[in-house]
């Protein structure tokens, strides 16, 4: 057999990531500026909540999106469409989240003069974002409900990082068997601190009560 | 597709290591992975396989895994409890108020490099 020397190297991989997202906090809270990690699995209603709950702040806040996608434009240009706020896209090159460094590049392309709120909308996926600070302020994740209400107890870490649980699309509710309550319950086992807010992103049912919650946050983190 | 980014973080340290200890070429990387840090063994070799390749560093680098065991500890009696067999709920007194001390490491344990 081959000889070999050893160099130890002990160091979680995760390591480098959280001191970025660490230092990336410390200079949004310095700049004021609030940052949103928004999350879910494809398909759940993320873009489409997010042009509601713009609409519904733009008035109050300066707001800008960075869309995460491994490929396209469609939602940056869905949103610009939308609500006429500054939206860029940002590719991740077929990896499965974004993590720290990328936030960061992806901010400093931004016109964040004068900004309030970036939203961050990461890549559709309830595993790999959950695993990588990206230097928000804030997680919120969607759940829609055609996904079930047991998704807290498959993907534990999704929902034990969250700050904020939106369960869209709930004007579908009859067609499938899911209960509101017991996703409760099954988020509140994961996260005792979460927020729950059922809403419907297409029609407007409940993302006032979202938007609150977000604009108290940003009113909050400028203090 | 999980697996492929972590791939990419450990060649990120591991090239960091092997420039800082002046290393020519890495024969082997240990990993110690915890039971529940949602990473598939199978999966993250496979990975590897095709990312070190790409690597002149890495080239034929074998990567081998500790598996570490998960371990929950219960606020309302106090003991510890293996994580996977029971879940969330405290095999000993049936609470759900517990958490996890250990099992979810992703960490670069060591790496091998040819002496010569």
């Amino acid at each position: 057999m081959e000889k070999v020397k050893i160099v130890e190297i002990k160091k979680s991989i995760f390591e480098n990531n959280d001191k970025q997202a660490d230092n990336l906090r410390g200079e949004l809270k310095s700049r004021g500026l609030y940052l949103l990690n928004l999350m879910s699995s494809p398909g759940s209603g993320k873009t489409t909540t997010l042009i509601q709950t713009i609409n519904l702040l733009k008035d109050k806040l300066r707001i800008a999106v960075m869309e995460a996608d491994i490929d396209s434009d469609v939602d940056a240009v869905k949103i610009k469409e939308a609500t006429g706020i500054q939206s860029i896209q940002l590719h991740t090159g077929g990896m499965c989240h974004l993590d720290a460094e990328m936030t960061r590049q992806g901010l400093d392309s931004l016109d964040t003069d004068g900004t309030d709120l970036v939203i961050l909308e990461n890549v559709g996926n309830l595993v790999c974002p959950a695993e990588f600070d990206t230097g928000a302020v804030r997680n919120a994740m969607i759940l829609s409900v055609p996904e079930g209400d047991d998704k807290p107890l498959k993907y534990p870490l999704m929902f034990s990082v969250c700050d904020v649980v939106i369960v869209n699309k709930t004007d579908v509710m009859p067609y499938f068997d899911f209960d509101l309550e017991k996703c409760r319950e099954y988020v509140r086992m994961r996260n005792p601190k979460a927020v729950v807010i059922p809403i419907c992103a297409r029609t407007g049912e409940g993302v006032d009560v979202f938007a609150s919650w977000l604009l108290n946050e940003v009113r909050n983190w400028k203090q | 597709m999980h697996e492929l980014g972590i791939v990419f973080y450990i060649i990120r340290d591991v090239k960091e290591a092997a420039a800082n200890n002046h290393v020519g070429h890495v024969s082997g990387v240990v990993m110690n992975i915890g039971e529940v840090s949602t990473i598939v063994p199978e999966y993250l070799t496979d990975c590897w396989r095709w990312a070190a390749d790409k690597e002149e560093l890495l080239k034929g680098c074998e990567l081998k895994i500790n598996t570490l065991p998960a371990v929950s500890y219960c606020e309302e009696c106090g003991q510890e409890y293996p994580t996977v067999a029971h879940g969330k709920i405290c095999p000993f007194c049936g609470s759900e108020h517990t958490y996890l001390l250990r099992g979810n490491e992703v960490e670069i344990k060591e790496i091998e490099v040819p002496d010569d």
